[in-house]
């Protein structure tokens, strides 16, 4: 049990994604101007990122394995999480439109986003079990969405403050991020992996 | 070699599987939308203003298609052309729109408002407006701090050296976004063609007008008698303007000879509009 809570918490904050392994900088950047949309963005980072690596996981152990092909592993996992993305949008477009409203137009920008292929790739690195890779999932989605709801409300104060003309916006986001990766640095060392 | 083999079949196999589930789900699970919010979307100007009360052109093409209700003329920044368009794809009857354009009630620019403090908080209206209400001595004037300016998604308003906020007809849409954002509420709709606005907010009495500001309207009432039609009403100390009358009565402003302070301005960029504009503009 506890290993898998170690796992979690590892993967959700001393491995966060963006502030110590800098990926999903675009999401990262792009959907941090307010709290309300960075929310929704995490939510559905959450759950595809846990959904597709459960999915890629079983195709890579009862297809490409079991053939040799572990090499195609990049390829395959880049269209198995975007077909599977569309077919998740369809279903919640249909059966909860409420569900669609809120998440909506992330769902497809998630689609073709590396933090997204990169828990697959991890996974398939360190040779997780099923349940293994699912807690990894589940946990970078969560550090993921942490990190971003932090940096959106950091944001948001930031609008209201006197930033020099040169670096306004983008500029000062970057620097912004900078510290927040610094502080996060603290954890690093936490927990033995 | 096998692998070789193994590897493509394995990416048609998936590839065709895919691409069969994908077709399946589109069948399956497709939504249909009415392919008249498309046409609706298409024609809205897309600032995304919210101007009409909905968050954004989508949600309001949405909004007019779907609900009976709703009026097709809500767009203001599209004005009568695209009401009449979003009237036609959506079977409803198309009413007149009125074209408004911002308009600033305040004229104390550094130099005519006196200054009472400094302020050196953040620099935003609304900030300054809760803090202590500013630098100036006036509690209804122009903060100058372009919070409208900042909210303005046309490019239509800018802060011009005076600390007064200037709009710029031709790129002004009217969708009001600068009016609900001011703390103040010194910015108003109204019709281009106007004769004559009044260039301010204050509502205070003549007196303390005149110790803040060398540009306020102290509501002594001379327009109001000067004008033969009725058009102007002094409401609380402060000359107001029924643009409707003003519009459609009048064609010579001697309300604007008489004004001590001369706060009541010709309302188009310091012209009084001749005859062949008004009627340009009305048309």
């Amino acid at each position: 049990m506890s290993e898998y809570f170690l796992l979690f918490m590892g993967a959700a904050i001393v491995n966060n994604f963006v502030l110590t392994r800098y990926l999903g900088l675009c999401i990262f950047f792009g959907v941090s101007k307010n709290f309300h949309a960075s929310s929704s963005m995490g939510l559905a980072i959450i759950s595809i990122m846990t959904m597709s690596s459960m999915l890629t996981w079983t195709i890579e152990h009862f297809i490409l394995l079991p053939l040799g092909l572990y090499f195609l592993k990049t390829i395959v996992f880049v269209v198995v999480i975007a077909v599977f993305v569309q077919i998740l949008e369809m279903v919640i477009k249909k059966f909860m439109p409420t569900l669609y409203n809120v998440w909506g137009i992330y769902l497809l920008l998630v689609a073709t986003n590396c933090v997204i292929l990169g828990v697959p790739l991890i996974n398939a690195e360190a040779n997780y079990n099923f349940l293994k890779s699912t807690v990894n999932a589940l946990g970078s989605g969560t550090g993921f969405a942490i990190a971003l709801i932090l940096f959106a409300s950091l944001r948001e104060k930031l609008q209201f403050s006197d930033v020099p003309k040169s670096i306004e916006g983008l500029g000062i986001a970057f620097i912004l991020a900078g510290m927040l990766a610094l502080a996060f640095q603290g954890f690093s060392g936490m927990i033995p992996l | 070699m096998l692998t070789a083999i193994y590897a493509i079949l394995v990416m048609i196999g998936l590839g065709m599987m895919f691409g069969l589930l994908i077709s399946f789900a589109n069948k399956k699970w497709s939504v249909e939308v009415d392919p008249r919010i498309h046409e609706v979307d298409e024609v809205l100007p897309k600032g995304q203003c919210g101007g009409c009360g909905y968050p954004g052109c989508m949600a309001y093409a949405e909004a007019v298609v779907m609900n009976p209700n709703v009026p097709p003329n809500l767009c203001t920044p599209g004005k009568d052309a695209v009401a009449k368009q979003v009237a036609e794809i959506t079977g409803k009857k198309a009413e007149a729109m009125e074209t408004v354009i911002a308009f600033v009630r305040c004229a104390g620019t550094y130099e005519k408002a006196i200054r009472t403090g400094e302020y050196k908080g953040v620099k935003d209206c609304v900030s300054a407006n809760i803090l202590v209400g500013g630098d100036k001595g006036c509690t209804y004037g122009c903060l100058g701090y372009g919070t409208c300016v900042k909210v303005c998604m046309f490019d239509a308003m800018k802060m011009s050296p005076e600390g007064i906020p200037v709009v710029n007809p031709d790129k002004c849409t009217g969708c009001g976004k600068c009016a609900t954002v001011c703390p103040r509420t010194i910015i108003t709709l109204t019709p281009p063609g106007v004769m004559v606005k009044v260039n301010c907010n204050s509502h205070d009495k003549g007196a303390i007008v005149r110790k803040h500001c060398k540009a306020g309207c102290i509501g002594c009432g001379m327009c109001s008698k000067d004008c033969p039609y009725g058009a102007i009403v002094i409401d609380n100390f402060l000359a107001v303007v029924d643009s409707k009358i003003c519009l459609e009565k009048c064609s010579d402003p001697v309300c604007l000879t008489r004004c001590p302070t001369k706060v009541i301005r010709p309302a188009i960029w310091g012209v009084v509009p001749g005859k062949e504009l008004r009627e340009e503009i009305k048309a």
